[in-house]
């Protein structure tokens, strides 16, 4: 019965072919978990990919953006104070090449003898660098309140997007501070461009 | 079948050894049953069963959506309908129908005297009794039974009543039936093939039916694997899909669908086979690029396994997952359209006649096609990401699987029932049946393509109004293709089961070729005890 062993050993090899199917079945799972993770396919964001474990999508956005380092910008920094308060920045401009991530740090303090809520209002100049002008930190996204003569430090942190216009070599940032829930005061001899606090891009 | 209920009966004179030994008789016939041919008649009799409750399931879903509102069953009942009807029709008709062909032609066509594993053969058929009763049973269980979806997802499954261990001990079964069957075929194909029968001699349903076993035997235990997990999640504290252990869900649908998209070829190749035997038989012509057809299909079995994400594009995958698995998914069509090309020039300015298998052949090959050609806008992941889980995905599944499996089982059955019962079918009666059939399955599904383009989603009890005249469609189309069905038992397989209507001939289509034609109508209860001398062409037995 030749035929009759023959086929007991093909069945012999289809069951062990079956039981290691049954076997396999349970290794896909350290498989695609390892799949993924040599290939990476599995990082959905890109900014997870360089940052891991970054929860700021925006922060990891940017710092991958190539630094552009052909080009270099000088930010001017510019505070208004709308009142009866101290507001500067702590340094006057600083040289950036567009993609590169830069913190600077205002000051402001109340001089008043009662508590007040305040919040900065950014300009650009000129106004189309608004749009490659992203701050990734800022204190102009919130209000604050200040107990009388409390003085505070703030980081602007910011990046300037490659797709700049290459004309543009200096830009001049202007933040405008002001009372909330106060009437606002004129500008003392407007010589800042007021028209242009529309904040946008706040 | 005649030559079945009586083996002793019609064994013509230079037949008469085959008969020396008959089968038992009565209830032992078939329960003890180890001939190829009784166990193909139980498979093929079994899965009919199943496909009336199946399709009863069907008919109460669309009549619950025969218009919008909640008229007949509560949400909770539908979903176990749609859950239902998908298991059953898939494990329980479909699989077991094409292993019930398998079983009664593949000895035939290859002139072996029998399968390799005659026992075995036996155990595989009875495991599917229980495991039918306990999927069918689940309605009666607290909560009912599973409403998943076919699908069976986890997390979904981790919160289902007893009803689920059930099933999954039923899916089991069924599939510890479909291993042990495909060990079966695919021993006695290599095995046990006639002198001369050399592997691209072999008729092209043996061949599809060889692909098939492998692919069942390489996935089927990965499905088992999947629902063991679900099952040791449900109660014995492993975490596999459960994310408060660290488990993960969408590993579920991964594994699911290592499974699934093999098992949609499983379900079709056996088809491709059936249609590769009949289009030539009628156009009188051999089939053309046999050798194509060939690796065509081997081709289809292996990419069938680098595809299965294409069915879930929508689970977050990333972009570049995405484009592997539409590209893979594309590269299908090329065999699939070299097999649809090929029948096409096999008909080609052949000397054609249309009986009632080339009537459910062709009108496989033309609804078979549409259903490729939406899979095809399917598989691309933008158009996908608007159609998943809604009608246009239920109008693809269906015109390919009810086009395209279950017309080539009805041709087949009408191909080789003069084989089978040793009487012709009633000729006018199929043409009825084919043509009620083809209609009524267009006007079931066809608007099912609109519904998805207009956003219905599957598995709902309920729909707005504006989807009311297509669904209202579907439904009357749904309820007349369920009546030919009823019509086909019983004005069709019935009288020819007990033998009524003309004698067949041995070889009662004229261009029909293969071994199976070699033996008498019916076919007796032993056929090829000594292996056959065959001539060159592995076609025709020599004296």
């Amino acid at each position: 019965m030749r035929l009759r062993q023959n086929n007991l050993l093909m069945l012999r090899k289809l069951t062990v072919v079956a039981l290691g199917m049954f076997a396999f079945g349970y290794a896909l799972i350290p498989i695609y978990k390892h799949i993924c993770e040599m290939t990476g396919i599995n990082i959905l964001a890109l900014g997870e990919k360089e940052l891991p474990g970054s929860g700021n999508a925006r922060l990891s956005k940017a710092d991958n953006s190539q630094v552009d380092t052909s080009r270099t910008i000088t930010v001017e920094f510019d505070a208004n104070a709308r009142g009866p308060w101290q507001f500067k920045p702590m340094q006057s401009s600083v040289q950036v090449h567009p993609g590169q991530l830069m913190s600077v740090m205002y000051e402001f303090q109340n001089v008043q003898d009662r508590s007040m809520s305040a919040q900065a209002i950014p300009s650009y100049a000129p106004s189309e660098a608004s749009a490659h002008f992203n701050k990734m930190e800022c204190f102009c996204f919130n209000q604050y309140t200040l107990a009388p003569g409390e003085k505070k430090q703030w980081p602007v942190v910011f990046v300037i997007d490659p797709k700049l216009s290459k004309s543009v070599n200096t830009i001049t940032l202007s933040y405008t501070f002001f009372e909330v829930g106060s009437k606002t005061p004129a500008a003392p001899g407007s010589k800042v461009s007021a028209v242009s606090v529309s904040g946008e891009g706040v | 079948m005649s030559a079945v209920l009586d083996p002793h009966g019609h064994g013509a004179a230079d037949h008469g050894h085959d008969d020396h030994h008959g089968a038992p008789h009565g209830w032992r016939r078939w329960v003890y049953a180890t001939n190829h041919k009784d166990i193909g008649t139980l498979y093929l009799l079994f899965a009919f069963t199943m496909f009336i409750i199946g399709g009863v399931l069907a008919l109460l879903i669309r009549a619950e959506l025969f218009q919008p509102g909640l008229q007949l069953v509560n949400p909770e009942l539908f979903n176990q309908f749609t859950t239902m009807h998908g298991l059953i029709m898939v494990f329980g008709a479909i699989m077991p129908a094409f292993v019930g062909f398998a079983n009664w032609m593949i000895p035939l066509q290859i002139g072996a005297s029998d399968m390799a594993f005659a026992r075995m053969n036996n155990f595989s058929f009875w495991l599917m009794i229980p495991a039918a009763l306990m999927l069918a049973g689940s309605f009666f269980m607290p909560g009912g039974a599973p409403a998943t979806g076919w699908t069976i997802y986890a997390p979904l499954t981790l919160q289902m009543g007893p009803s689920m261990d059930a099933s999954i001990l039923a899916l089991h079964l069924l599939g510890a039936s479909s291993i042990m069957g495909s060990i079966n075929i695919i021993v006695t194909i290599l095995n046990m093939r006639a002198p001369g029968m050399t592997l691209m001699k072999m008729p092209m349903f043996v061949w599809t039916w060889l692909i098939t076993a492998y692919l069942l035997i390489a996935v089927m235990p990965v499905l088992a694997g999947a629902i063991t997990m679900v099952l040791t999640d449900r109660h014995f504290g492993t975490t596999f899909f459960n994310p408060a252990g660290g488990g993960d869900p969408v590993m579920f649908q991964h594994i699911f669908w290592f499974f699934g998209h093999p098992e949609v070829y499983i379900m079709i190749l056996p088809a491709f086979g059936i249609i590769s035997q009949i289009v030539p038989a009628f156009s009188r012509k051999r089939l053309f690029g046999y050798a194509s057809m060939v690796y065509a299909t081997s081709s289809i079995a292996i990419l069938s396994f680098i595809v299965w994400a294409h069915h879930m594009y929508t689970t977050g995958m990333p972009v570049t997952g995405q484009l592997f698995f539409m590209y893979a998914t594309m590269l299908i069509s090329v065999p699939t359209g070299v097999k649809v090309f090929n029948w096409i020039a096999t008909m080609w300015k052949g000397s054609m006649s249309f009986e009632t298998p080339m009537l459910f052949a062709v009108g496989f090959i033309f609804v078979f096609t549409m259903g490729g050609f939406t899979g095809l806008i399917l598989s691309m992941a933008p158009i996908d990401l608007q159609l998943q889980d809604g009608y246009y995905v239920v109008a693809h599944f269906h015109y390919v699987l009810v086009a395209g499996s279950l017309f080539t089982m009805f041709a087949g059955y009408y191909y080789w029932s003069p084989k089978w019962t040793g009487v012709m079918y009633n000729e006018t009666r199929g043409k009825i049946h084919f043509w009620w059939t083809l209609i009524s399955f267009n006007v079931t599904f066809f608007p099912m393509h609109f519904l998805g383009l207009a956003g219905m989603p599957r598995r709902y009890a309920d729909y707005p109004m504006q989807f009311a005249d297509f669904n209202a469609w579907a439904s009357f189309g749904a309820f007349a293709f369920g009546f030919a069905q009823v019509y086909f038992f019983f004005f069709i397989v019935l009288p020819t089961m007990r033998g009524q209507g003309e004698k067949a001939a041995q070889r009662p289509w004229e261009a029909a070729e293969g071994l199976e034609w070699e033996v008498p109508s019916p076919a007796p209860f032993h056929t090829f005890e000594n292996p056959p001398k065959l001539n060159a062409d592995a076609n025709r037995i020599v004296a």
